[in-house]
């Protein structure tokens, strides 16, 4: 593997001034992903910038009612975080949900949301992938896709988006907040992922630059009653096959609101809002659900061999919501 | 003086012992070949190919060795020749992929074409990720399975080709049930968690191997023809392997690590990668087989045909000899069994655990339970009430056969007796329940091993034989068979195994390796204590004795001689999301006395769990396309995690053979056997749908739904 350097940053100020001194640097955090893609050659960087001993490694309550998750935060830590628990059950029950208890000790929450796709086709350098080397070609489309994308996807790339933790914080509104030489800026978790199109390597709306400080969970009520339900290939350690994270609350059998947002199939953690939108104000059974779920999916556009994740997450879907339902009226 | 004990002690062949270099294993002081240091030492990393076939154009190793390190690039411009035109220990043909860098074709996807050698491993990783290999490509074939007219009928390890009697077609017609049914499995990699490492030396005119493999005598032998050199100036070790499974052979980096320490005069390592491993390690072909049965009103098979088609390189012809099971397990008046090959442009299967037997056992065993459902008969009785008197191929006697014990104390233990024959009608939440049962066989050999014992001056006993242990417990069974016939305690006994030196043993494969050493060194050991009852004392230099079992191995009489066994699953399917978890699984085997039950117990429960990673979790994917696998590491191809095996139950019941020395059979493979179709067939009772493809994935079952 190419040779790096590596530099320890203390504050915010200096990861920046490191990571501007050589347009070859990289900032590192678990290194949970990077460091397996630079020993396979995906990625290359010249110099680490290691974040993980920077001031962010704190859970905050926010004035308006919300949490504010510092980029440091391990997932181990904020999975375990009595106020995460307690107010966004489903983003712990995702964060558990992801890798091993050794990764997830390792594993940050800045890092978490920048880790790469786990498509076969990009970790193989041996072969062509747009994502990893623009123009190339997309090998998955024609070959080996049965856990690739059926949402937003594009003839370019079919890639899924890993993360678990990413898709209760998509479900619950979380704005990512982060800074550059020139200032801070915030981007709300649903416009962070940049649509696919022809442009699959340009994931995110980061500035060149910028370090990811933390992420903001609004306050939100109904989170409380929420559940993340992980489908994969067995019963630990492996990414979804189709993942999601819900919440609801019901009043009278009526849905008073509810969030939903998909994982594994698609570019980014998917916002159900279709779905959402279809489901408020209306009862909350197992009738109204499903219909919820195929007006969502109806912008499925599944491949040859993975049109079984449309099936699966219709089926999640109305299983979730309706123990939550079940739950909430018990 | 004697150093013999006498009177009234416990066995220590039966009892449970812990690993004599357990302690040295969980504390990092026992050393694995790639963490052995030497002085001197370089590091070399292999070069694979990106194409699937062609050839290669031209290798440019000017610039790479130009980079800071680097000490020779070897390809097949410049590698020494090697000679492939020998039959190996093990009575077969090398595969010409070990003879790197001798031509510049390229069979398939990941072959080697150049070694990149440097002063560290990271310098020779960059510069061999940074050799560029030109290549004229050519259209490639990796379809499987498919309409396959070129495929020819071979044979495979352990027996011939084709076995035919009886009219099978009328058979079928004369039937009161008839069962017809295609199964699959897929390609499957061994994943030993050590990768494979060697580091090759000359020291005064001897190669040095220190090596992680399954014999050293066979990796030796092997290096010696290769590169012609006088045997006795091959020395190969092997102290510690972490998991080999078959594909701890002769490989290609032991090959490219000799050339470049010869043409370097240092030590020089190669270790593998994980990915390297998929395309170099050997792997299970896949495999189609169709199986007909037919059976009168009573369940009695009249007809049994069994088809398995697997593929093979286009350089070696490895056959998976998945037909293989039903020449042991069943008869019928109409009994045809083939085993047949088709070559692809895919790198050469190999041995893994229970070749022929893991495969052929899923579809065999599934294909029983069918036949059982139909017949409305109860699946263990069903087998029970086709129990072969004779070999149903061979009309050889059994040896033992103790099938039915394994079916009726794994039934008591299980509560089959209550089970619910219809299927998916159990459910528990969101889950349907579901048991299944298989039975499960592997043959039981022995082969030709020489040991040599010691009788210390200080009352120990030193024992050397070329065993190999795997991750087994070989070691220690070893030490336990040497302190009974020693009849001493086992802290007297000392096993030294693994060296080439100590002369020509069973490698550890085909589940032969620790009956063939304990009959070795149980022979030595009767020798040595006849030479100490003369009471003449022990020198300071002890007393050696040496045997080997040539003799003695072959005189054994010609019968079917197998290890056997019952499988027991009981799991819950999600048929909203096609998740399936094993929640129980029970194996009872009569395969011999048990030497170690500690690691009997891991070893069966190992083969179990294997088995339920080849029914829901093993599947190698090759990209049609391109040739190459998909996903080729650990997170692509899936192996069960702690998450997936709750409760895994093996037992045994008293099996001696009695053409043993020591009662042993063997126990390194039946474990898996049987296991996936147990499996499977608990799904079908939980949903009412067979599977009859592995592995059985989430989308498989959600797509397939329930029959209700």
């Amino acid at each position: 593997m190419r040779e790096f350097g590596y530099e320890r940053a203390v504050d915010v100020s200096g990861a920046l001034a490191l990571l501007d001194a050589d347009p070859d640097a990289r900032f590192l955090g678990g290194g949970t992903n990077l460091v397996d893609l630079m020993k396979t050659g995906v990625e290359r960087p010249g110099r680490l910038v290691d974040v993980r001993e920077l001031p962010l490694d704190r859970v905050e309550p926010t004035g308006a009612g919300g949490l504010r998750i510092g980029a440091t935060v391990t997932n181990s830590d904020l999975a375990a975080h009595p106020e995460v628990r307690r107010r966004y059950p489903a983003l712990t029950q995702a964060v558990l949900a992801g890798a091993s208890g050794q990764l997830r000790n390792m594993a940050t929450v800045g890092g978490n949301l920048l880790q790469r796709t786990r498509c076969g086709y990009f970790a193989d350098v041996s072969g062509p992938c747009n994502k990893r080397v623009p123009g190339s070609g997309c090998p998955a489309i024609e070959g080996e896709h049965h856990n690739h994308a059926v949402l937003g996807a594009s003839g370019h790339c079919v890639a899924t988006h890993p993360s678990d933790m990413g898709v209760a914080l998509t479900a619950f509104g979380a704005v990512v907040e982060y800074e550059t030489a020139d200032g801070a800026g915030r981007v709300p978790l649903g416009e962070f992922y940049l649509p696919v199109g022809d442009t699959p390597h340009l994931e995110t709306a980061l500035p060149a630059g910028a370090l990811i400080t933390g992420v903001t969970l609004p306050a939100a009520p109904v989170a409380a009653n929420s559940r993340y339900r992980k489908v994969r290939e067995r019963a630990s350690y492996a990414f979804a096959i189709g993942s999601i994270a819900a919440a609801l609350d019901v009043r009278d059998g009526v849905v008073h609101e509810v969030r939903l947002a998909f994982g594994a199939v698609a570019s980014r953690p998917w916002r159900a809002q279709v779905a959402e939108r279809a489901l408020t104000g209306g009862p909350a059974d197992a009738g109204a659900f499903a219909a919820a779920a195929d007006a969502e999916l109806a912008a499925a556009r599944p491949l040859p061999h993975n049109g079984y994740k449309v099936t699966l997450m219709r089926n999640l879907v109305v299983a979730v919501l309706s123990e939550l339902a079940e739950e909430a009226t018990r | 003086m004697t150093a013999l004990t006498t009177g009234a002690r416990a066995s220590a062949v039966g009892t449970a012992h812990t690993r004599v270099e357990g302690r040295d294993k969980v504390t990092g002081a026992a050393r694995y070949a790639g963490e052995i240091p030497f002085d001197g030492l370089a590091h070399g990393w292999l070069v694979l190919s990106t194409i699937t076939r062609g050839r290669v154009l031209s290798v440019d190793a000017d610039p790479v060795l130009g980079m800071t390190g680097v000490l020779t690039v070897l390809h097949h411009g410049n590698a020494p020749r090697v000679d492939i035109d020998y039959t190996g220990v093990l009575g077969m043909p090398p595969d010409p992929t070990i003879a790197v860098f001798q031509h510049d074709r390229v069979p398939h996807a990941g072959w080697p074409v150049a070694l990149v050698v440097a002063e560290t491993s990271e310098q020779a990783r960059e510069a061999a990720e940074s050799l560029v290999v030109r290549y004229e490509e050519e259209a490639h074939d990796v379809t499987f399975p498919g309409e396959r007219p070129d495929a020819s009928t071979g044979p495979g390890p352990g027996g011939p080709g084709a076995t035919e009697k009886g009219d099978l077609e009328a058979e079928l017609a004369a039937s009161a049930f008839v069962l017809d049914a295609e199964y699959s499995t897929p390609e499957e990699h061994h994943n030993s968690m050590e990768p494979h490492a060697v580091t090759a030396l000359w020291d005064g005119g001897r190669l040095e191997v220190v090596d992680s493999n399954q014999g050293t005598v066979w990796v030796a032998d092997e290096l010696a023809k290769l590169f012609s050199l006088d045997p006795a100036s091959v020395r190969v070790r092997s102290e510690h392997v972490g998991g080999g499974f078959g594909s701890k052979g002769v490989r290609a980096h032991q090959v490219a690590a000799v050339m470049a320490a010869t043409s370097l005069s240092r030590p020089v390592r190669v270790v593998m990668t994980r990915r390297q491993m998929f395309s170099l390690a050997g792997y299970r072909s896949p495999t189609t087989q169709r199986v007909r049965l037919g059976a009168d009103a009573e369940g009695r098979l009249r007809a049994l045909e069994h088809r398995c088609l697997s593929r093979t390189s286009t350089v070696y012809e490895f056959i998976e000899s998945g037909a293989g099971p039903a020449r042991v397990m069943y008869d019928a008046p109409a009994h045809h069994t083939e085993n047949q090959v088709v070559e692809l442009d895919v790198p050469s299967p190999t041995f893994m655990r229970a070749p022929g037997e893991a495969p052929g056992s899923f579809a065999l065993e599934s294909a029983i339970d069918e036949l059982a459902e139909q017949c409305g008969i109860d699946p263990i009785e069903l087998r029970l009430r086709n129990e072969p008197e004779v070999g149903p191929v061979s009309g050889l006697p059994f040896s033992t056969r103790n099938l039915p014990a394994c079916f009726r104390e794994g039934a008591r233990r299980f509560g089959w007796a209550d089970r619910d024959p219809r299927p998916g009608v159990r459910r528990e939440g969101r889950w349907l329940l579901g048991t299944g049962t298989a039975a499960a066989s592997f043959f039981a050999g022995a082969a030709p091993s020489t040991a040599a014992v010691t009788a210390e001056a200080d009352g120990t006993f030193t024992v050397r034989i070329n065993a190999a242990d795997i991750g087994t417990g070989a070691r220690t069974a070893l030490t336990l068979v040497a302190a009974d016939a020693f009849e001493v305690p086992t802290d007297r006994v000392r096993v030294r195994i693994g060296d080439s030196d100590f002369g020509p043993a069973m490698i550890a494969g085909g589940s032969m390796g620790t009956r063939s050493w304990a009959w070795a060194v149980t022979a030595a050991a009767g020798e040595l204590r006849e030479r100490l009852s003369l009471g003449d004392g022990i020198p300071p230099e002890g007393i050696t004795v040496r045997s080997d079992t040539t003799e003695a191995v072959g005189a054994l009489a010609q019968k079917e001689r197998h290890s056997f066994g019952a499988q027991f699953a009981e799991v819950a399917v999600d048929v909203a999301t096609g998740e399936v978890r094993v929640r129980r699984m029970l194996g009872v085997f009569a395969a011999g006395r048990i030497v170690n039950p500690l690691t009997a117990r891991g070893q069966f429960r190992g083969g179990m769990i294997w088995g339920i990673s080849m029914a829901l979790h093993e599947e190698a994917v090759r990209d049609r396309n391109t040739g190459a696998l998909y996903g080729a590491d650990l997170a692509g191809y899936h192996v069960a995690t702690n998450a997936d095996v709750p409760l895994v139950e093996a037992d045994w019941v008293d099996d001696p053979d009695p053409d043993d020395p020591v009662g042993i059979k063997g126990i390194g493979e039946i474990g898996i056997v049987g296991a996936a179709a147990a499996v499977a067939n608990a799904v079908w009772h939980a949903t009412g749908v067979r599977h009859r493809a592995l592995p059985i994935r989430p989308d498989r079952v959600l797509t397939a739904g329930t029959r209700a």
